[in-house]
């Protein structure tokens, strides 16, 4: 993708993010805060792409972490989400 | 191939996200994003350029078996740091990922200077939402030397040119893309600004700022996404950052003070206000549970107040119990929340959840501050600043202007707090010494209970 496709992209993508989160309820804002934190763990595809490829030692070194430290935002993020939505679901 | 996958992936994304509008969808909502990050990361894993599998599994497993332990074991009272943590981290992955690119200087699809001006960007604002995540966990965890916002001269200038310099190298880069210094001295200056503009800001204005910095790891994702050309980090960058940015404006709108005022005021007390003594000497009266239990006897409509006080005491449970007590007695009952109580967005509701109360009771402050005229109990549990009436009528006062619940046009209001201490803006609450106010001094969770146990006694 050039420049301007990831430009077109990213745009588009703001509208659309601003059309869903307007729409989401208050009461469900912390669910939202942590399901979305858990999405920016998508970090981790650059991560493994980084770890992965083959640029040297330091890179090696660099994309290990930076895949733990993604991993730990992916699954933890899910999880915690999970567990306040639990919450929300017994009653109804 | 992987493309399309990608394209998957993110739909997933957005169709999860659209679950979160509804209390009922919810669930699922979150389980289709965890799919699409599933899909997401199998298919880079599949992809043939990825070599090195010994070295990214066990970083996978290592990453998983921490965030397993930490998002089972934590306290729902200590969630928000949770969140700051976890926001942290993401923040750093993009730090480390474009210093992998800004090592190699490769050829880029978008152009070599387009992508390491991302890089840079990236690495700007991963390390300062890293950096910044970790002083917001501090300031929640009430780690000691957090507890007090910092103050030293020169505060605002230093930031401006912390921003200043980043500003620099970010042009430095574009203009010579092959020099590899500029990463490190990037990181640096971000790093020092994270903590910088963070650590002033006080405990009450920390549900801004951490939705602030959950933004902010989105929008580094989204700059990864540039550096690699990769479409699903930029669109789920994107839904990520703009979700927490309409979360910030939100509060901001809540509490009545621009970002602006938020990140770089200071809260001080205006020197013509009341001192404590003036507002309360022998005005407040100390009550009891059975006291409170006789109000309830000839009470039609009951309103409960959360704050983070509930949440410190760890009182929900309680909370419900009672509520479901009062019911019981054909009470109409009804939780107001204020958009701010508590730390985190919403921080009320989920505790209230925990303790099973239905969330068709939990009601916004637009909702239910008409109808306090027509309460006869309000229960005020650890809120302070949010039920203080000196924002409608002091507009010098730290919290002027900001919508408050209006618990004082009730008939009686009951205050639920330890002692007459003040709430994170400092400042002394008149509605504890109102005619129609009782002050219940007590550790919440044993001041319900208690109040409970009365309410039995009394049929």
């Amino acid at each position: 993708m050039d420049l301007i496709a990831c430009l077109t992209v990213f745009v588009l993508a703001i509208f659309v993010g601003f059309e869903i989160i307007t729409k989401i309820p208050p009461t469900l804002h912390t669910p939202l805060m942590s399901g979305s934190n858990a999405i920016s763990g998508i970090t981790l595809v650059g991560a493994i792409l980084a770890a992965g490829a083959d640029h040297g030692n330091l890179a090696c070194v660099f994309g290990m972490i930076a895949v733990i430290l993604a991993t730990i935002n992916v699954i933890g993020g899910f999880l915690v989400t999970n567990r306040m939505l639990e919450m929300f679901r017994r009653k109804k | 191939m992987i493309s399309l996958a990608y394209l998957c992936s993110a739909v997933l994304f957005i169709i999860g996200l659209k679950g979160l509008t509804h209390p009922r969808t919810a669930v699922r909502g979150n389980l289709l994003g965890a799919l699409g990050m599933l899909l997401a990361v199998v298919v880079t894993l599949v992809d043939q350029n990825v070599m090195g599998y010994w070295l990214i599994g066990i970083g996978l497993v290592i990453g998983t078996a921490i965030g397993c332990t930490l998002a089972i074991k934590i306290e729902m009272t200590a969630m928000p740091q949770l969140v700051a943590l976890f926001n942290g981290f993401g923040g750093a992955a993009s730090v480390f990922v474009a210093g992998v690119e800004l090592n190699t200087r490769a050829s880029s699809e978008i152009g070599l200077d387009a992508m390491v001006v991302s890089a840079l960007i990236a690495s700007l604002i991963g390390a300062v939402t890293f950096w910044g995540s970790l002083v917001a966990f501090a300031k929640l965890q009430e780690v000691k030397s957090f507890k007090k916002p910092f103050e030293y001269p020169g505060r605002q200038p230093l930031n401006i040119l912390l921003a200043i310099a980043m500003i620099a190298i970010l042009i430095y880069g574009m203009l010579s893309p092959q020099d590899v210094w500029d990463f490190w001295v990037l990181i640096l200056v971000a790093s020092i600004l994270g903590v910088t503009l963070v650590n002033p800001i006080g405990g009450a204005d920390m549900p801004v700022v951490i939705a602030l910095l959950n933004s902010y790891s989105g929008l580094a994702a989204a700059a990864t996404g540039f550096v690699l050309s990769n479409s699903v980090l930029i669109i789920a960058g994107s839904l990520v950052g703009a979700s927490g940015i309409i979360l910030t404006q939100i509060m901001c709108k809540a509490m009545n003070r621009s970002l602006f005022h938020v990140l770089f005021g200071v809260m001080e007390a205006s020197p013509e206000s009341a001192s404590a003594d003036d507002v309360y000497a022998g005005k407040v009266k100390s009550t009891s549970a059975e006291e409170v239990a006789m109000l309830y006897d000839t009470a039609k409509r009951a309103v409960i107040v959360p704050g983070y006080g509930m949440a410190v005491a760890q009182a929900q449970h309680a909370v419900c119990e009672l509520a479901q007590l009062l019911e019981s007695r054909g009470i109409e009952v009804e939780f107001a929340i204020h958009p701010v109580a508590g730390r985190m967005p919403g921080h009320m509701n989920v505790l209230l959840a925990e303790a099973e109360v239905e969330y068709d009771k939990l009601k916004e402050m637009d909702e239910v501050n008409p109808t306090f005229a027509q309460t006869d109990v309000t229960l005020v549990i650890g809120a302070n600043d949010v039920v203080n009436p000196v924002s409608r009528t002091d507009p010098n006062s730290p919290i002027a202007g900001m919508p408050i619940l209006n618990v004082d046009k009730s008939k009686t209001v009951v205050v639920i707090k330890r002692s007459l201490s003040p709430g994170f803006a400092g400042i002394p609450n008149p509605l504890f010494a109102a005619d129609n106010t009782l002050m219940f001094f007590a550790d919440g969770k044993k001041a319900v209970l208690d109040l409970v146990a009365a309410l039995k006694a009394m049929s």
